[in-house]
């Protein structure tokens, strides 16, 4: 049955209360299974040699000793994991990304694994593994990689994107631009103009916990993959085509998730693991070291950005420009054209461009990372946006309320704008109590805006009705953030019954359809509209049933408050029948009873925040403490408040590490200095204020409750408004983060020489 | 008819054009009609293309209607975290 997903403003009983999460007992007891949690009969240990060069030819690998060493029950190489892409590059990358073929070009890229009986087998076995490389010249830098006479990764990569096409090779896969109007124009009608350069350092998502999986092929073509993903769909689809198997025959399981934040939405070790198993016909578990996690899984780009804003002195910014160039690891990917997309979202320009180059470099493969790339170019133009407003005399926050996008605006990256927030995030910055309190000595206050695209995608769902009328709903998208209690939240209030009544479990891939991975801030969007709909679907057969039982027209029947109650005066003697009078009756009405939906959640709304800080830099030691942190954003609706604060908290909290501290230290041997969270510092609890929050909703007209993505949009403000605020504490406006003390100090220094 | 505004990219496969006029009811006809004249573009659709129909981007639904005179943006699939 087809559904209508509009917005219809109803009112809720269930939706938008804070009942405990449903995992939450699991999780504080120690009794949810994460990745490494998982465990088989006859489990090997898997364990990988990687690249100790940053750039390197592979001449041969001979693994001939660590296969004689006993325990030792496979060895593999690249050739053991032969190219089935079929002239796919996007697949052949992420094959090549998970065993170095030819060419090693990161320190940490995979290059031989070894399945023994034990860890200490396995590790033996890798220091027997004699690689001959021929160590080439390397670049680790985003700005130094596109000079003329930088080395280049691929001889095959000539810029895409630019017209004619470039003679020779280089570092910059592919140059994309967007915007309207005319920008150098809008600069001669300003009154004044502010053109920076801004920098961002690597950062890595810092999950908690490490990719973790056991895998298990039998020789008869099946296998099993238990795993810690976001998307365990995608990665049965990525690995079977790698594997050479039928999607069929892999069964997936995603495990419970110790964060993910983009960095779990591509394989890494996976395939080799499931090829490890084939070659030893054993299972075998693979987890990485936190040194692997930093070395060889997928960090954010590294970012050059040059921004150029003009503006009348009334405030009305007349153009807006930048040029972003964005490190992708040794394969191309989109990240700096989203930041070219996401860079001046938040405004309605007449005049916008923007320019991203996407540059290649001997780092690991850039994965996405919340809103990815979204927050370094906010980073970048809310700087500007900050100084600009104090070049005219103008407050901040009235600056970009004067200039926000809103329902009709034309968006930078090209469509016309429905209902959005931005505006009213702003107006609610502007009237909270923190913009109003007082200063201290070598504090400072900033704000800024972040924007970010959410969207949908192929989701289905299952909602069983259990024969005691208890309900359990089986969902593909993995809970990241708390879907499972927003989903629970949903079927009840379909179903009209308690919270209680209703179990959500996260499928594996052997008993639902395809769902695309838990990203773009879909969980609870796509899944909450495929619950709708199957508790509708379910809702319609136990009206049919209901009928059945009472022997009226189901045309009779109605359905309220979790009941079937007959229409009409005549029916008013027939006592409302519950689910669970109705489940009781299914062995005589039909059989089980079910709801199930089949969607492409299409329609996601485009999401807006503005956050506030305050901060006191330490001027003779350049600290940086966060004093106060205020988020505002638009959720369209929050099904559960308090997950809905929490990825507001979380976003605000890895922004501050970000814009602080966090930073990949390269050495020039190209290798990476900090793969520890003892060098590559995370914010923990007693770096941190309480995180203040406000919930604004304006519904998303595309879905049934209004509900828009809230899990990326809080990352992209936190640079910005950071670095604002320690601009305003020093004195001097700071352009490269993380802002670290001694980077801290060195503009200060700067700044009196 | 409805006039489909081609992102940069896409814009350099269909020779350069920033903007088409199609006759097309759904996405799948845009598609296809676009496949047909453009064939430069065709790589680019299989690898995937979103479309915003009057500001909300599609991304999937081929069956989507096209409304007459309904703003058309091809824009690229974007990733997520």
């Amino acid at each position: 049955m087809a559904f209508d997903a509009s917005f219809t403003g109803q009112k809720f009983k269930s939706v938008g209360t804070r009942p405990i999460r449903p995992d939450g007992i699991d999780k504080v007891t120690g009794r949810a299974r994460f990745g490494a949690d998982f465990n088989m009969p006859g489990q090997l240990v898997g364990r990988i040699l990687r690249s100790p060069h940053a750039h390197a030819r592979i001449k041969k690998i001979d693994t001939s000793k660590a296969e004689k060493l006993k325990g030792v029950k496979a060895v593999v190489t690249a050739a053991d994991l032969p190219d089935l892409t079929n002239g796919d590059a996007a697949m052949f990358d992420i094959l090549d990304n998970c065993m170095a073929r030819k060419r090693a070009f990161y320190d940490g890229h995979a290059v031989a694994a070894v399945a023994a009986i034990d860890a200490r087998t396995a590790k033996q076995a890798l220091k027997l593994i004699k690689v001959d490389y021929g160590v080439l010249p390397h670049v680790t830098d985003v700005d130094e990689a596109v000079k003329p006479k930088a080395p280049v990764l691929h001889k095959s990569v000539f810029t895409e994107g630019v017209d004619p096409k470039p003679k020779k090779p280089s570092n910059v896969a592919r140059r994309s631009q967007y915007g309207h109007g005319d920008v150098d124009a809008g600069f001669t009608a300003a009154d004044a103009i502010i053109e920076r350069t801004f920098r961002t350092e690597q950062t890595h998502q810092g999950y908690i916990e490490p990719h973790a999986c056991v895998a298990s092929v039998n020789s008869d073509g099946t296998g099993e993959l238990w795993v810690c993903t976001q998307g365990h769909f995608a990665y049965r689809q990525t690995c079977a085509q790698l594997l050479g198997m039928d999607v069929s025959k892999l069964r997936v399981t995603s495990s419970e998730i110790g964060g993910g934040f983009g960095g779990k939405t591509h394989v890494w070790a996976e395939p080799v693991a499931l090829a490890l198993s084939r070659k030893a016909g054993r299972p075998v578990k693979l987890v990485m070291t936190r040194n692997e996690v930093f070395r060889a899984s997928g960090p954010a780009s590294a970012t050059s950005i040059d921004v150029k804003i003009g503006a009348k002195k009334d405030g009305t910014v007349t153009a807006a420009e930048a040029t972003l160039r964005y490190s992708c690891g040794p394969y191309a990917g989109m990240w700096a054209e989203l930041g070219a997309m996401t860079s001046f979202a938040c405004y309605d320009l007449k005049n916008v461009k923007s320019v991203g180059y996407e540059v290649l470099v001997n780092r690991p493969k850039t994965a996405a990372y919340r809103a990815p790339s979204a927050p370094m170019a906010a980073f970048a133009v809310e700087s500007v946006m900050d100084e600009l407003a104090h070049k005219i005399g103008m407050d901040p926050v009235k600056f970009r309320i004067k200039n926000a996008a809103r329902e009709g605006s034309k968006s930078s990256y090209g469509p016309v704008y429905g209902p959005i927030g931005i505006g009213p995030t702003l107006e609610a910055a502007q009237k909270h109590p923190h913009m109003k309190a007082p200063l201290g000595k070598n504090q400072g206050r900033g704000m800024a805006c972040g924007f970010w695209f959410n969207f949908g995608g192929q989701t289905c769902t299952d909602l069983n009705i259990g024969i005691d009328g208890t309900v359990t709903l089986a969902v593909g998208t993995v809970d990241v953030g708390g879907s499972r209690a927003s989903l629970t939240l949903v079927a009840a209030e379909e179903l009209g019954i308690p919270y209680e009544q209703v179990k959500v479990v996260v499928a594996d891939t052997a008993t639902l359809g395809h769902n695309d991975m838990t990203d773009g801030s879909r969980g609870t969007f796509s899944s909450s509209m495929a619950t709708i709909f199957a508790a509708r679907n379910a809702i319609k057969v136990m009206r049919e049933r209901a009928a059945r039982m009472w022997d009226i027209p189901v045309e009779d029947v109605t359905w309220e408050d979790g009941h079937a109650k007959a229409k009409g005066q005549k029916r008013g003697n027939l006592a409302p029948l519950s689910i669970k009078e109705i489940a009781a009756a299914a062995p005589n009405t039909g059989g089980p009873i079910a709801g199930h939906n089949e969607i492409v959640a299409d329609g996601a709304g485009v999401s807006f925040a503005t956050h506030i800080c305050d901060v006191e830099v330490d001027p003779e030691t350049g600290a940086t403490k966060v004093l106060r942190y205020t988020v505002v954003q638009d959720a369209g609706k929050a099904v559960h408040p308090t997950y809905v604060e929490g990825q507001y908290q979380g976003g605000a909290a890895q922004g501050i590490g970000w814009a602080l501290n966090e930073e990949y230290i390269y050495g020039k041997d190209g290798r990476l200095q900090n793969a520890g969270f003892l060098d590559y510092r995370i914010p923990v609890c007693s770096d941190l204020p309480m995180i203040d929050t406000m919930i604004l909703e304006i519904p998303n007209p595309n879905h049934p409750y209004g509900v828009r993505g809230v899990g990326e949009t809080s990352i992209v403000p936190p640079l910005a408004a950071i670095a604002n605020a320690v601009s305003s504490a020093v004195g001097v406006r700071m352009t490269h983060i993380p802002m670290s003390p001694p980077r801290i100090l060195a503009a200060l220094d700067a700044a009196k020489a | 008819m409805v006039q489909v505004a081609l992102w940069g990219a896409l814009s350099a496969a269909a020779g350069g054009k920033k903007a088409l006029d199609i006759e097309a009811k759904d996405i799948r006809e845009l598609f296809r009609k676009l496949e047909e004249r453009y064939p430069g573009l065709k790589p680019h659709i299989e690898r995937g293309i979103a479309v915003s129909i009057d500001g909300v981007i599609y991304r999937d639904t081929w069956s989507k209607e096209l409304p007459d005179k309904a703003e058309i943006y091809l824009l690229p699939r974007i990733a997520g975290g």
